[in-house]
């Protein structure tokens, strides 16, 4: 092969720098029409009304979100109860526990086969397991362990991250003050995993209060015009609603949709921030 | 005392594990935990026992052959049940955006792990992470504002259209594609690209010969989960893409996919235990077994990498 001069080598590169930066770039610039499109088009319906009005396909001034929003909380609180001793203790068992044999590589092939099944088959297994099966109906209670199946593996997988990077001397120690294995991991592993294991359920939090279809397949009913009273009470929320108005024609539903999308995305950033700082504070304590 | 073991290598202390004493309490917890660890199996199997249990009984009534063969999805107008459509949808539309989506993440994660310095890099990931966490009805929400006008007013096309998911599912990969692929760069040894940068290479050509290479496997993998995601993308699809319940190519048309399709019947009145019931499972279980191949070998490829360096 001819030797090329250094000049056309370092021009060869920097042109692919500018097609890195170009891949970068085009991320960073539809993230940032994504986000203003989004305001722009929302603005006008940005009322409080928004989020004490119930569900109105008539008049897109009087369209609100309030069931949807309570929905959603009913949703996501009943979710992390289910799925986070559920998730945690999976993780605990993985880490501390299995030591790498057969059993251990099956458990762990589950969770990251479960982690790659798509939402709307889960709202199919929800339909029939909790709906139909346990004759639930479609009601909080549904999607709420539902979802609790298809957040479980994201949970796991957070988990064991914060548990693998508490340090193994910490372990050593305890069990060399004569505790017992499960004394060692919550007493002294379990509280310095504490603000990993909070990323890992802020993270589930925000997975649960994005998903649409799975609520949609369950049956979400799109029309609620009263607050849901409980776990065995009929829901819509958030995305779903968000949803129904985007299947309106006309530009003031969509209006009424993006608002929704604002209230969605402020949630999410919220606890996203709170996630960052955790885990920076984290990333912070050394041993 | 530090971290180190008596022999200095810092491997757990099994001996101190007093197994051979008779604990009630560390038996009953062992055992909850691995309940727990095993619900991932529990539910795996759920899933395909649910998906089985009608998919079976629609078989019964309508030949797998004829599902598997048939080039018209019109079951409610019709009855037939052809699956074709669905899943030649499915892949174009998953297919079409992986082409898009993994250059920009590829690209992404090169400037992120190669090129960046450390300040940049410290704004752009957390940018990436906001870009994963967009539920996917924002992103089928622009999809429908943004790019169907665009598309409309250049090349004449419909409101609902193929290429609207395309265009905004590959989007949607780019942080899976980048953050999986930058995690592939980042686990292949300093003293392999040390070793290029010593015989007189370029960063460009020490990457594009040594590092890029060396993490192959890696990055097939974040390509192929990028694919399975775009497969398994429901709400984009079900918002922007439209119906259609003939075999077809043309992606500035409207087309169907066998997530999006699930969703839209599942909005629909449906009578419990009819044949359209039914089918959604058979619809599911196709969808799952196709995303299960996807990801095995994903897997397959991500154990042979790591095998290779750690």
């Amino acid at each position: 092969m001819k030797p090329k001069s250094r000049v056309v080598r370092k021009a060869k590169e920097a042109g692919f720098v500018i097609i890195f930066l170009a891949g970068i770039g085009v991320a960073l610039g539809v993230l940032g029409v994504l986000l203003a499109s989004l305001i722009v088009t929302a603005a006008p319906y940005l009322t409080p009304t928004l989020i004490t009005n119930y569900a109105n396909y008539q008049d897109p001034t009087r369209a609100g979100y309030a069931a949807a929003i309570a929905g959603t909380l009913w949703i996501l609180s009943l979710t992390l109860i289910f799925s986070l001793p559920l998730g945690i203790g999976a993780a605990i068992y993985l880490e501390e526990y299995s030591h790498g044999g057969r059993i251990s590589r099956i458990l762990q092939a589950g969770v990251s086969n479960l982690a790659g099944v798509p939402s709307v088959v889960f709202g199919l297994l929800g339909l029939l397991v909790f709906v139909r099966g346990l004759h639930l109906g479609a009601v909080v209670l549904a999607g709420a362990l539902t979802l609790t199946i298809l957040v479980f593996p994201y949970v796991v997988i957070t988990a064991r991250e914060a548990i693998r990077a508490v340090p193994q001397s910490i372990r050593d120690a305890a069990l060399a003050m004569g505790a017992t294995k499960w004394q060692a991991i919550r007493r002294q592993v379990l509280p310095a995993a504490a603000p990993g294991l909070l990323t890992a359920s802020i993270l589930a939090a925000a997975r649960t209060i994005g998903e649409t279809a799975p609520l949609i397949v369950i049956g979400a009913v799109v029309l609620q015009t009263f607050l849901p009273y409980g776990p065995d009470s009929p829901f819509v929320a958030l995305p779903v609603q968000i949803y129904a108005y985007i299947d309106l024609p006309g530009p003031e539903w969509q209006g009424v949709s993006a608002a929704g999308m604002i209230v969605l995305l402020l949630i999410l950033f919220a606890f996203n921030a709170v996630a960052i700082v955790g885990r920076n504070r984290m990333q912070r304590m050394r041993w | 005392m530090g971290g180190a073991n008596a022999d200095g290598t810092g491997a757990p202390l099994a001996s101190l594990e007093a197994k051979w004493v008779w604990q009630p309490g560390e038996t009953l917890v062992r055992t909850l935990l691995f309940i727990a660890a095993a619900f991932a199996i529990i539910a795996t199997f759920a899933i395909v026992f649910a998906l089985l249990l009608d998919t079976v009984i629609f078989f019964g009534r309508v030949s797998p052959l004829d599902f598997y063969t048939g080039t018209k999805w019109s079951p409610v107008i019709d009855g037939l049940y052809g699956v074709l459509p669905l899943i030649a949808g499915t892949l174009l539309i998953a297919g079409g955006a992986v082409v898009i989506g993994i250059p920009l993440g590829l690209s992404a994660a090169i400037f992120l792990r190669e090129y960046a310095p450390a300040r940049v890099r410290e704004i752009l990931k957390p940018v990436l992470e906001v870009l994963a966490g967009i539920p996917s009805i924002v992103f089928g929400f622009f999809a429908l504002l943004l790019v169907s006008p665009t598309l409309k007013a250049w090349f004449g096309a419909d409101y609902f259209n193929a290429t609207n998911a395309i265009i905004v599912i590959g989007i949607m990969v780019i942080p899976i594609v980048s953050s999986l692929s930058e995690d592939a760069l980042t686990a292949v040894p300093t003293d392999l690209r040390d070793g290029a940068f010593a015989l007189g290479a370029t960063r460009f050509e020490a990457m594009g010969r040594v590092v890029i290479p060396a993490a192959f496997s890696g990055i097939m993998a974040s390509f192929l989960l990028a694919f399975s995601r775009a497969v398994g993308e429901t709400m984009v699809v079900l918002i922007a893409a439209g119906e259609n319940v003939n075999l077809t190519f043309d992606v500035l048309g409207p087309m169907s996919t066998l997530a999006g399709d699930i969703a839209r019947k599942a909005t629909g009145d449906l009578p419990v235990g009819s044949d359209l019931y039914r089918s959604l499972f058979a619809v599911g279980f196709t969808l799952f077994v196709i995303t299960l191949l996807i990801n095995l070998t994903s897997d397959i490829l991500r154990h042979r990498f790591r095998e290779a360096y750690d």
